[in-house]
């Protein structure tokens, strides 16, 4: 049952077939098995999953028939959860626990999911490779060698591994979608204003989303439907109506124009991978869609801008971590100089401490211009290259990343981690909803297809992502974990 | 644009980070690979184009001026590395 979709496991709660106590142990007793190898759990909330499973139990008993109603969940450890620590990957917030939950949580304890615990991931969501976790690397369940990606590095291993039936996540610049693509799950992020950012640890707020690692688009769907919505605590929410996202999974890709963009399938690309995301467009073609070039010319600018923006605002957002009301204090400060200065080198991880410099470097005085405000500039360009292409196409098709998962330390220098995400910045920048899903395989590691949609066509993108996942069976392949027991 | 060691403890400061000499170098040569790379940007003409600060384009909401909120200070001072009688201590700043 623990390999299941959310959707699956959803109706055999419903039948009957399985308890949400059980499911839960089960899960729980995985988690015991395989997360001393794999890393993907910083907290594992035990007793509180099983009273949340027994309490489900006893509403479906009472008559509730809510989805997600039990179905065993693990949050990205940078939503803030009442009571249970949040570390956000950091020695800073290493024995934060949070007074309240996020909306994210509040939403899916709404929903009546089961939290299993809080997932792994990079310090501050900063990289691509979850090696910047303080609370040490998290293993690709494909191979023990290889990164899972990043940020959400824990929720795309946990869901691979099934150590979860769902795990939520936070994209700035492809934080769900790239790890997604690394484990061989469904990563979605949706457009920037659809859900609440309210006590998600904030990196760079005009670019974080929450969104969903999963086994399904029809899983993420339905995470969707338990997760959007205005929210009136975070002022960059959208007041625009949601609908059921997984009303339209099942429409006919008949007519879908999709978009190849030239830039995504030019120099750096793995051969392997392009073959696979090849075969995947005839699937498509087989489906009724037809395929058209386009033309994103500002692409090659977006890992520039971003690397201006995302450290700027992120410069700006942890300056509150000074030591003072929460987080890390270093030990006998001299003044408060010595006290903030401290706490802060101690408390930060080197990538973290880096791009903070970047930040403040870029928005000192006398280089606003030239950096800050040229990237904005370079954000529009970037926007408006969409915004022209979806006057010809309906969704926009190609590799979530150049190659498949790396081996942990091969990324060394800055820069070239920086370059992973060449695919899936530019749909940050531009605000747009995402979505990743396993493609097919190259030396027995998962390739992620990118599917990218208009502002708040989420349900387009699902429907699409959906038809592909019924005619194939690339989403059900599970890296095999013989010898990782504990 | 290049940094060197006195331009970057010069930033370090501003951020309120404590930087080794030893390390400054080295950090030093990291940004400039950064800055090196956010540079490319400056390849493109963007004299007409306007900045884009959401990509909404959206304007901030606003509210009645209501209390919203009920006062949690003592949850919030709970989790305080040094709180008393209501307020966050730090080490002396006036003597």
């Amino acid at each position: 049952m623990i390999e299941r979709t959310v959707a699956e496991i959803s109706t055999a709660l419903a039948s009957g077939d399985i308890s949400s106590v059980e499911l839960t142990q089960a899960y729980l007793h995985r988690i015991e098995q395989y997360n001393t190898d794999l890393n993907a759990f910083i907290t594992v909330c035990e007793e509180s999953a099983l009273e949340q499973a027994k309490a489900a139990d006893k509403s479906r008993s009472d008559g509730d028939c809510k989805p997600l109603l039990g179905v065993p969940l693990a949050h990205k450890d940078i939503f803030c959860t009442k009571g249970v620590t949040t570390t956000c990957g950091s020695r800073m917030l290493q024995n934060f626990v949070p007074p309240y939950d996020a909306t994210v949580v509040e939403k899916f304890n709404a929903a009546g999911v089961v939290t299993l615990g809080k997932t792994n991931m990079d310090e501050f969501a900063m990289g691509s490779s979850n090696e910047t976790s303080f609370f040490g690397v998290v293993k690709n369940p494909w191979d023990t060698a290889r990164v899972p990606g990043g940020s959400s590095g824990g929720s795309a291993a946990a869901v691979a591994a099934d150590l979860c039936a769902m795990a939520t996540g936070t994209d700035t610049g492809g934080s769900i979608r790239q790890p997604a693509a690394f484990c061989g799950v469904t990563g979605f992020k949706p457009s920037y204003g659809r859900v609440s950012r309210w006590g998600m640890v904030a990196f760079a707020s005009s670019l974080d989303q929450a969104g969903s690692i999963c086994k399904s688009a029809e899983d993420a769907a339905m995470m969707l439907n338990a997760m959007a919505g205005l929210d009136e605590k975070d002022s960059t929410s959208i007041d625009k109506a949601t609908v059921d996202y997984t009303a339209t999974l099942n429409d006919s890709l008949e007519g879908l124009k999709i978009g190849i963009p030239i830039q995504h399938f030019a120099e750096g690309l793995s051969a392997e991978v392009e073959q696979n995301i090849l075969d995947a467009l005839k699937v498509y073609e087989s489906l009724g869609a037809t395929i058209k070039e386009i033309d994103l010319p500002n692409n090659h600018l977006s890992v520039s801008a971003y690397y201006v923006i995302a450290p700027a605002e992120a410069s700006a957002n942890l300056s509150r971590y000074d030591g003072v009301r929460y987080g890390y204090r270093c030990a006998e400060p001299v003044d408060l100089e010595d006290m903030y200065k401290r706490s802060r080198s101690e408390g930060f991880g080197e990538e973290v401490k880096r791009r903070i410099m970047v930040g403040t470097y870029a928005l000192s005085a006398g280089f606003y211009d030239a950096y800050y405000r040229k990237a904005q500039k370079i954000r529009r360009l970037i926007r408006n290259d969409f915004l022209a292409a979806f006057k010809e196409v309906d969704i926009i098709l190609g590799p979530t990343s150049p190659h498949t998962a790396f081996e942990l330390g091969a990324k060394s220098d800055p820069v070239a981690m920086y370059l992973e995400d060449i695919y899936t910045i530019a749909v940050n920048l531009a605000g747009l909803p995402g979505i990743s899903i396993p493609a097919g395989t190259v030396n027995g590691l998962p390739v992620g297809l990118q599917l990218v949609g208009e502002d708040f066509a989420e349900a387009k993108v699902f429907n699409a992502a959906h038809q592909f996942q019924k005619n194939t069976d690339w989403h059900r392949n599970k890296p095999d974990l013989t010898g990782m027991e504990s | 644009m290049a940094l060197d060691k006195s331009e970057v403890e010069k930033i370090a400061h501003l951020a309120r980070l404590h930087i080794d000499t030893e390390e400054a170098e080295e950090v030093a040569g990291r940004i400039t690979d950064i800055l090196a790379l956010i540079d490319q940007m400056q390849s493109i003409d963007t004299a007409t184009t306007e900045p884009l600060a959401h990509p909404l384009d959206v304007v901030q909401r606003l509210r009645a001026d209501e209390v919203t909120e009920a006062n949690h200070r003592d949850e919030l001072q709970e989790i305080a590395p040094s709180a008393q009688e209501g307020l966050y201590l730090v080490p002396r700043v006036i003597e």
